[in-house]
């Protein structure tokens, strides 16, 4: 079974450690990806940018809005991992995407870091 | 985590909302001050044997109103203290009081707090002074150190500002939306000072140097309030671009390193990644300004891999632009060298024989050195 774990804190105060801090964290962390890694179970694993960098595309009115997406109604049903030239090129995906696929909202959010992990097969 | 550690960050970032609340209810920084003071100490208390409140901000500023009014009365009947666990119970106000200091008050109490510390009358040390203590929270040595100076000078400087405030009259009204851009920009321009204080640090480790770090973190605070403002989004950029390069911008010696002698791999790529993002944001709202069109330039750099792969074309266009908005000698001397990469040394075309000549007599060697590590 395939599963993604999305991972929740508070931005403020994550984004407000110090260098230690956020160091001792990814540390500890590390210890923990380096053993599932190992046992072929660890797929990629990312960590985003801060809120502010986001971007987001509500798909009814095809209306781009600064910062993530907020509504509580609706709930994360998927995502995507895309490299592009910019945001600009990200924006035309999601639109292409919310052509196809109308209702709700595509965020944008700038990943941090990439850990490829194990490879997977397509199921 | 531990215990200590975890409420210690949560202060930190819930500092700025509280003491800017608490300033409202009492309209003086002192008292404010000492409540929120009051307010921390009743957390460390409370929250470990009680769990962690789902609204930091909102416990501190309920606690802290509760604690500064029962100190004011019972210094008026000299009456029994009332128990601890009757002041710091909140779990049935706490949600309520969340939900009625929306973002839209935190918004115009923070800016509000930051922009008392930069009014007019108060010169610029003082004012990234008393921005440190009061909204960053920093004690007094921590800035004496970061700014080289005695404690007793600067406490001397906190002082006056503050003495200089209170003279002056803040407003408490609600901003309206002009005066609300106002304060935006004069608060942007002293985050910045906050930054070009801990830019100027040799050692990246020294307290000095952290002021960058906390420069970027009220740029980010200003930002989670104002998602939408493009200079905003410019000025983190920039900060962001600039102090990635912390680790390459000095030799052992704490001699500056031209920014094309520079070991680009020690430029600290996550930050590079965030700054470039907001970058890329900000141009959509098409509304340039100086912090979009520097960060715009520092982009540039940052996205060249080897010095030789620099867009000087673009960033001649990008100083140009800047020019326009802001004139200087140091921005025309920073073109010069633009140019100078563009066409060779002794060609600066399209900037005036004039015009470079004033730039060079009003810089020095060390400005424009600064300007380009």
């Amino acid at each position: 079974m395939l599963y993604a774990v999305l991972c929740y804190n508070d931005g403020a105060t994550v984004f407000s450690w110090t260098k230690e801090e956020d160091d001792a964290v990814m540390g500890r962390l590390s210890v923990v990806h380096e053993k599932w890694e190992k046992a072929g179970k660890l797929k990629p694993s990312l960590r985003l940018l801060p809120t502010s960098a986001a971007t987001t595309l509500r798909k009814k009115d095809n209306e781009v809005l600064d910062g993530p997406y907020a509504e509580t109604k609706e709930q994360l049903l998927g995502f995507y991992i895309i490299e592009v030239d910019n945001l600009e090129e990200g924006l035309v995906f999601t639109r292409e995407l919310a052509v196809a696929n109308p209702g709700g909202a595509y965020e944008l959010r700038p990943i941090m870091l990439y850990n490829p992990g194990s490879p997977v097969e397509a199921r | 985590m531990t215990d200590l550690a975890w409420i210690d960050a949560a202060l930190v970032s819930a500092r700025p909302q509280a003491v800017a609340a608490l300033l409202r209810y009492f309209r003086d920084l002192d008292l404010a001050e000492e409540a929120y003071q009051d307010a921390c100490l009743r957390a460390l208390k409370n929250w470990p044997k009680n769990g962690p409140p789902r609204d930091a901000a909102a416990w501190l500023i309920m606690v802290g109103r509760n604690a500064a009014i029962d100190v004011t009365r019972r210094r008026a009947k000299q009456t029994e203290l009332p128990d601890e666990d009757q002041i710091s119970d909140l779990s049935d106000v706490e949600t309520e009081v969340a939900q009625r200091l929306d973002e839209a008050d935190y918004r115009d109490d923070v800016l509000r707090l930051l922009f008392i510390c930069c009014h007019p009358d108060i010169p610029p040390t003082q004012q990234v002074a008393l921005a440190l203590r009061i909204v960053s929270g920093l004690t007094l040595p921590q800035i004496a150190k970061a700014f080289l100076v005695g404690e007793s000078a600067m406490e001397q400087r906190i002082t006056r500002a503050k003495a200089k405030v209170a003279g002056a009259g803040v407003p408490f009204e609600a901003p309206n939306a002009v005066d609300r851009a106002e304060r935006l920009a004069s608060v942007a321009a002293m985050v910045y000072l906050v930054f070009n204080e801990g830019y100027s640090a040799a050692d990246p480790a020294s307290d000095r140097a952290s002021l960058c770090d906390e420069a970027i973190r009220l740029a980010r605070l200003l930002l989670r309030m104002y998602p939408s403002e493009p200079e905003i989004m410019g000025l983190l950029a920039l900060m962001l671009l600039q102090h990635s390069r912390i680790a390459a911008r000095f030799d052992a010696d704490s001699n500056a390193i031209l920014l094309e002698h520079q070991d680009r791999k020690k430029w600290k790529r996550p930050l590079i990644q965030e700054g470039l993002a907001l970058i890329d944001k900000a141009i959509r709202q098409r509304t340039p300004g100086p912090y979009q069109i520097q960060a715009a330039i520092a982009g540039l750099h940052a996205r060249a891999e080897t010095p030789d792969e620099t867009d000087w074309a673009e960033i001649d266009g990008l100083y140009q632009a800047l020019e326009r908005h802001t004139p200087s000698p140091v921005i025309t001397l920073n073109r010069s060298v633009a140019v100078a990469k563009l066409h060779g040394p002794h060609k600066p075309r399209s900037i005036s024989s004039h015009r470079l000549k004033i730039a060079l007599a009003a810089t020095s060697i060390s400005t424009a050195r600064a300007a380009l590590s």
